[in-house]
């Protein structure tokens, strides 16, 4: 096969990313004419299904967009919702949140990293495979996982769509003896952590840069998740041993991050200032590494990312396994602090009286930033809702990054790809980024044998 | 430790059709005997590696895709067999039912016995609420699972005499 030729690849099906997304990739004279992510993007149905819903229904409502991170919209949800209304929110219950949101990071971030990325980098087609060689990894892998559910279960009230977050707080804050088993689960799980930093760390990384712009919350003294003002990294930006970041007061996000129509994606694709960006780990880390836990950033100093503490900067999407490793660590770590200095609150929500008003939140979801905006009448009526989720918001710079890394294959002398080598070339790219597809059936495939 | 029968319904209610699986769970909450955990789940495989112990009978319910296809059409699925149906990228995670089985036999953790009840499923749009030719099967499939329930208390009570009569030996 010549690969002057015209061809092109269609994945109907991206194994091994969160929900369900297709790929078009066009090949024309030996350049890539057409990298296309098609994404089945549901917030969009929630926008419409919020508005005439109460102001306190945000948070159980978008809370199921997402089985992944129903935390990331619950708490960005209360948060715009809450500065709608003018309300501050009691610092132990802003702690107790962020706890919960570590129980989601942690859950989050493993399930990538063993059962989705790990497979990648060990030359196998999926996490059974896997299993079944790296059977220790694994099952660590799920160990540190659990301790995430863990939390979830533990102050979300279930596993998936935790029911126990409202507007203002929680319906139920825990006693120190309910919190006192996580810690103990929490240990072994930071161990566990910096051992998988340790073991992604050894993986071999194929050379690759994204050189756009990166976008993460910022908060300085804290690696930001749950704080902070949204803050862009200039393209290019590198290691330079200062990290110069540009903030975007929250309120000035939608006059930046413009989304528009595509026609091969139901997903809104979002431009800032007119040009692709990325968040997530990698934006994260860039924005924020300095302020890591020390463990975590003894973590990664050792992982071979830099030193977060200079300024260092990874923008290799392929290394992006190492960072969430090393923030997964960071998670555990602080949790354990959260639940070392946990005094009950003096009251589990504070109240949220409706006005009208309009509010908006950033947060930073395990995948990327989510920002959310509502507006309300007297009432509490929501008369409008706008969720722009971090997979959208990635897409144009994920098409990018296939382009770049099918381009760079195709010019490199030798034998020309054949289609199965692209193919798994750009599953890899997209997995690098790890999209969340959310709100995706989970059919069996079945074919009906006739005897 | 004695086993547990553990019914999970997998499926998202906000994709029409996957929304059976819950929905079959809420309908047994009322009549699930004593001893039976009656859970949903989302699929994920972590999160359904944790719901069983290997000493549990697990009934999961789901719905199919089937080729070529008769929704409403309902079929009872062995472990081995739902693995083997394993689909790419028909789930949240890409890892799918069967893709989980399979990641619970490679790490030593699939319960004492494993059977899927499942309806095939005609519309995984967005939104609530399930086709006409599932919401039909859907008392005869509660009736199947109820059933599926009680045989399996049976067996494990007939395991659990069998356990003791070795143990008093």
């Amino acid at each position: 096969m010549s690969h002057r030729g015209s061809r092109v690849l269609r994945l109907d099906a991206l194994a091994r990313v969160e929900g369900e997304a297709a790929l078009h990739l066009a090949v024309r004279d030996g350049t890539v004419a057409e990298a296309r992510l098609r994404i089945y993007e549901p917030p969009r149905f929630f926008e419409a299904f919020l508005v005439g819903r109460g102001h306190g229904e945000p948070p159980d409502i978008t809370s199921r967009i997402c089985g992944i991170c129903p935390v990331a919209y619950q708490t960005t949800a209360c948060q715009a919702i809450e500065r709608a209304c003018g309300v501050t929110v009691d610092e132990p219950l802003v702690e107790l949140r962020r706890l919960l949101y570590y129980g989601e990071w942690i859950e989050s971030q493993s399930l990538h990293i063993h059962l989705l990325h790990a497979p990648d980098f060990l030359g196998h087609p999926s996490a059974v495979e896997l299993a079944r060689e790296h059977r220790a990894a694994v099952e660590r892998g799920l160990r540190i996982k659990q301790a995430g559910n863990a939390i979830m279960e533990q102050l979300g009230g279930r596993a998936i769509h935790p029911i126990n977050v409202r507007i203002g707080g929680f319906y139920h804050v825990p006693a120190p003896a309910e919190l006192a088993p996580l810690a103990d689960r929490l240990c072994r799980a930071h161990d566990d952590a910096l051992e998988t930093v340790r073991w992604v760390a050894g993986f071999d990384f194929p050379d690759a840069e994204y050189h756009g712009p990166l976008m993460a919350m910022r908060d300085p003294g804290r690696y930001a998740i749950d704080s902070g003002t949204p803050a862009v990294m200039a393209a290019g930006v590198g290691s330079n041993g200062s990290t110069p970041v540009r903030a975007l007061p929250v309120e000035e996000f939608e006059r930046h991050v413009v989304e528009r129509q595509v026609p091969h994606s139901t997903a809104l694709v979002s431009e800032l200032d007119g040009h692709h960006y990325l968040t997530g780990s990698l934006a994260r880390y860039a924005v924020s590494g300095r302020w890591l836990h020390p463990s975590a950033l003894d973590a990664a100093r050792e992982a071979g990312l830099g030193d977060p503490a200079t300024g260092a900067v990874c923008r290799n999407p392929f290394r992006s396994i190492i960072v969430r490793a090393v923030e997964v660590a960071h998670a555990v770590a602080e949790a354990l602090r959260i639940i070392d200095a946990y005094e009950p609150p003096s009251r589990s929500y504070v109240a949220v009286p409706p006005r009208p008003a309009t509010g908006c939140a950033a947060t930073e979801a395990p995948r990327g930033l989510l920002y959310h905006r509502y507006a309300m009448d007297a009432d509490g009526t929501l008369t409008l809702a706008r969720i722009v989720p971090p997979t959208a918001q990635n897409q144009s710079a994920i098409e990018d990054d296939l382009r770049r890394q099918v381009q760079s294959r195709l010019d490199r002398p030798g034998e020309p790809p054949g289609d199965e080598e692209l193919t798994a070339l750009c599953e890899r790219a997209v997995r690098n980024h790890d999209p969340c597809i959310s709100c995706s059936a989970h059919f069996l495939d079945l074919t009906v044998e006739r005897g | 430790m004695t086993g547990r029968v553990v019914v999970i319904g997998v499926g998202n209610p906000f994709r029409r059709d996957d929304g059976v699986g819950p929905a079959v769970i809420e309908a047994l909450r009322a009549r699930a005997p004593a001893g039976t955990v009656l859970t949903d789940s989302d699929g994920e495989p972590g999160r359904m590696l944790g719901l069983w112990h290997r000493q549990d009978a697990v009934i999961v319910v789901e719905v199919v895709h089937a080729h070529p296809g008769q929704p409403g059409r309902l079929h009872t699925l062995t472990a081995e067999r739902a693995a083997r149906c394993a689909a790419r990228s028909a789930s949240t995670h890409a890892l799918g039912l069967g893709e989980t089985f399979a990641l619970a036999a490679a790490l030593d953790r699939m319960p004492r016995e494993l059977t899927v009840h499942a309806v095939e499923g005609e519309d995984f749009d967005l939104g609530r609420g399930l086709s006409t030719a599932v919401a039909d099967a859907l008392p005869e499939l509660i009736r199947h699972v109820a059933k599926a329930i009680d045989k399996a208390h049976d067996r494990l009570r007939c395991a659990g005499a069998l356990t003791d009569e070795r143990g008093s030996a």
